[in-house]
């Protein structure tokens, strides 16, 4: 044993050197990758917002500030970005409060727990351009399951259910679509911290007779905090840039009532062929990001040190 | 007085069992209207909402295999959208792994303290949304003259799943003791064949892990795939099945048939492999 470990010291010594190159050689290509489609493209995007670019024609003049005089201006940006924070912190509030509900519940034992887990993850997992189009058919007034049940129960009278056709409603589904959604993801994330409390703390505490609550205020939930830090960044940060559900619920249905950010970004740049436009719009997206961005920094790395 | 320990038992599983079905209810019913769907007939799904004499919660005519059998007819595009999502998702793995999983070792075991550092950085990377990028990747994408071509999707799918590969990966590593590499150098293999002989058998799962995430996030991805693909033909299922499935009328039937097609072999995926994705998706957060 000893005569191996002075045998292996001078010979790591000397691969030092060609290992750090190595290290360098094995990460350069994701590196590589991430500074040419994610570096570069967010600098153009930048770039972008200062021109009138358009799509499918590569000249482009330097206009200033005027694609974000111009969207500033505009009702239907005002109120996609009002629209972007209520969809985000109204769906995450609902989530965070149901998901902690359901972790409490999963923490027991129970009969067939792994098929309700399924159940309950299938949300998350299928593909949602295509469960938002479900939706779509059973919000739908004239045949949808949901008009006939609000009308079998008399809650409302034939047809006047208007889906996703008024704007108060449209925000309503589309943020409910986007609770079911994000329910599950939320849930496992703290499904797993709850679960990572060491038993015998809580079992000490029981011992030296701490109250629930006390178990709640002083272990449960200091314990929790990264965990469910993280969960919220994530779920702030899906919500605050997604479009998909906006997108193919009401696309901004009524008159850009109910447009996010990022769905009038996509219709302005993609639909519109505004790229310019388009790209000051998305920009908006950036404060939000870094925030998040600034936050998940501090856990990851508290959590990393630990 | 105090309350039986039996009905306090029983209250407590009652109204565990109350919550659970509530939310299984919310989170599963979409899937279950979507399989009676799928096998309603079409006279029996378009019975209105008006129509009280009907249940819309089950059958009111027999069952029918028309919508799976329309899918499934040659000229039908649903079978050209899976094969395309196929190709493009086995390829966006492949670069995943040949580019993610050095880089996660290379943090893991070769980087020193600057390796901690690069992967925090790198993680971030995956909060950069689509939604910002798609407008100058247009760009991009254009100048490359890769406009409706998959090839555009194969490039660009990795930037998501590279940073949430390598980190993952870089976890993967770390927990694998360091000793093993040391002792097959020791025996006289290069860093390399050390690797490749002990930390890769060993790392199956972490791998097989990174191939069903790259390609099941491909398969969801919604933003580039419709930015990037404009011809019927070589749709996507994201943009392909809600979009265009059927020409000239939407059929809810097929449209549902179809959905579940693509969710359920998915789902079954991922709770297989929940645990390694939550325990990359949290950064060691939490610790098992």
């Amino acid at each position: 044993m000893e005569i191996a470990r002075e045998v292996a010291r001078p010979r790591r010594r000397s691969l030092i050197d060609r290992e750090a190159w190595l290290g360098s050689l094995m990460l350069s290509p994701a590196i590589g990758y991430i500074f040419l489609l994610i570096a570069v493209p967010f600098f153009l995007a930048i770039y972008l917002s200062f021109t009138n670019s358009i799509a499918g024609n590569l000249n482009a003049e330097f206009i200033g500030f005027a694609n974000f005089q111009k969207v500033l201006s505009e009702p239907v940006f005002q109120r996609a970005l009002i629209n972007t924070f209520i969809f985000t912190f109204v769906s995450q509030l609902i989530v965070l409060v149901l998901a902690k509900i359901l972790a409490l519940a999963l923490m027991r034992s129970f009969p067939g727990k792994p098929i309700v887990r399924f159940l309950i993850l299938l949300p998350w997992v299928a593909p949602i351009a295509l469960t938002t189009k479900m939706w779509w058919f059973m919000l739908e007034p004239t045949y949808s399951i949901i008009s006939w049940t609000l009308q079998f129960f008399h809650l409302i009278g034939p047809f006047d259910w208007k889906g996703y056709s008024d704007e108060v409603t449209g925000m309503m589904c589309i943020i409910m679509i986007h609770v079911w959604r994000m329910l599950p993801f939320a849930t496992v994330i703290i499904l797993a911290g709850l679960t990572s409390i060491p038993q015998d703390l809580m079992d000490a505490a029981i011992v030296d007779g701490a109250s629930p609550w006390r178990r709640l205020f002083e272990i449960t939930l200091p314990l929790m905090l990264p965990v469910v830090a993280v969960a919220v960044l994530f779920g702030v940060i899906f919500t605050f840039t997604d479009l998909i559900v906006v997108r193919l619920l009401t696309n901004g249905a009524p008159f850009d009532t109910t447009q996010v950010l990022a769905s009038l970004s996509f219709r302005r740049g993609i639909d519109s062929r505004l790229l310019g436009q388009g790209a000051a719009i998305a920009l908006f997206l950036v404060p939000m990001l870094l925030i998040v961005s600034v936050l998940m920094l501090r856990y990851v790395r508290k959590t990393e040190v630990a | 007085m105090r309350i039986p320990r039996w009905l306090r038992r029983s209250v407590e599983g009652l109204s565990l069992g109350l919550i659970l079905t509530v939310f299984v209810v919310f989170t599963a019913f979409p899937f279950y209207w979507m399989a009676l769907a799928s096998f309603k007939q079409d006279a029996d799904l378009y019975r209105g909402a008006t129509d009280m004499t009907q249940n819309p919660y089950w059958f009111n005519m027999a069952p029918s295999l028309e919508h799976f059998k329309v899918l499934f007819t040659p000229e039908a595009p649903f079978l050209k959208y899976v094969w395309n999502t196929f190709k493009v998702g086995a390829l966006v793995s492949l670069i995943t792994l040949l580019i993610a999983v050095p880089a996660g070792y290379s943090l893991a075991r070769l980087a020193g303290r600057w390796g901690e550092h690069l992967g925090i950085g790198i993680f971030i990377t995956y909060l950069v949304p689509p939604t910002l990028l798609f407008i100058p990747l247009t760009r991009v994408i254009n100048m490359l003259g890769l406009q409706d071509s998959h090839w555009a999707l194969i490039l660009i799918y990795p930037t998501f799943t590279i940073p949430f590969c390598t980190w993952l990966m870089m976890g993967f590593f770390k927990s694998i003791p360091k000793d093993i590499e040391e002792q097959a150098m020791i025996d006289g293999h290069s860093r390399l064949g050390a690797i490749l002989r002990t930390v890769l058998p060993l790392s199956l799962p972490g791998l097989l892990t990174v191939v069903i995430f790259s390609f099941t996030l491909s398969m969801q991805e919604f933003v580039y795939a419709l930015t990037f693909i404009n011809s019927r033909d070589n749709f996507m299922i994201s943009v392909g099945v809600p979009t265009n499935l059927i020409t000239d009328v939407y059929n809810i039937g097929a449209i549902a048939a179809a959905t579940l097609i693509c969710s359920i072999p998915v789902a079954i995926l991922y709770n297989l492999f929940l645990d390694r994705f939550i325990a990359g998706l949290t950064g060691g957060a939490v610790k098992g």
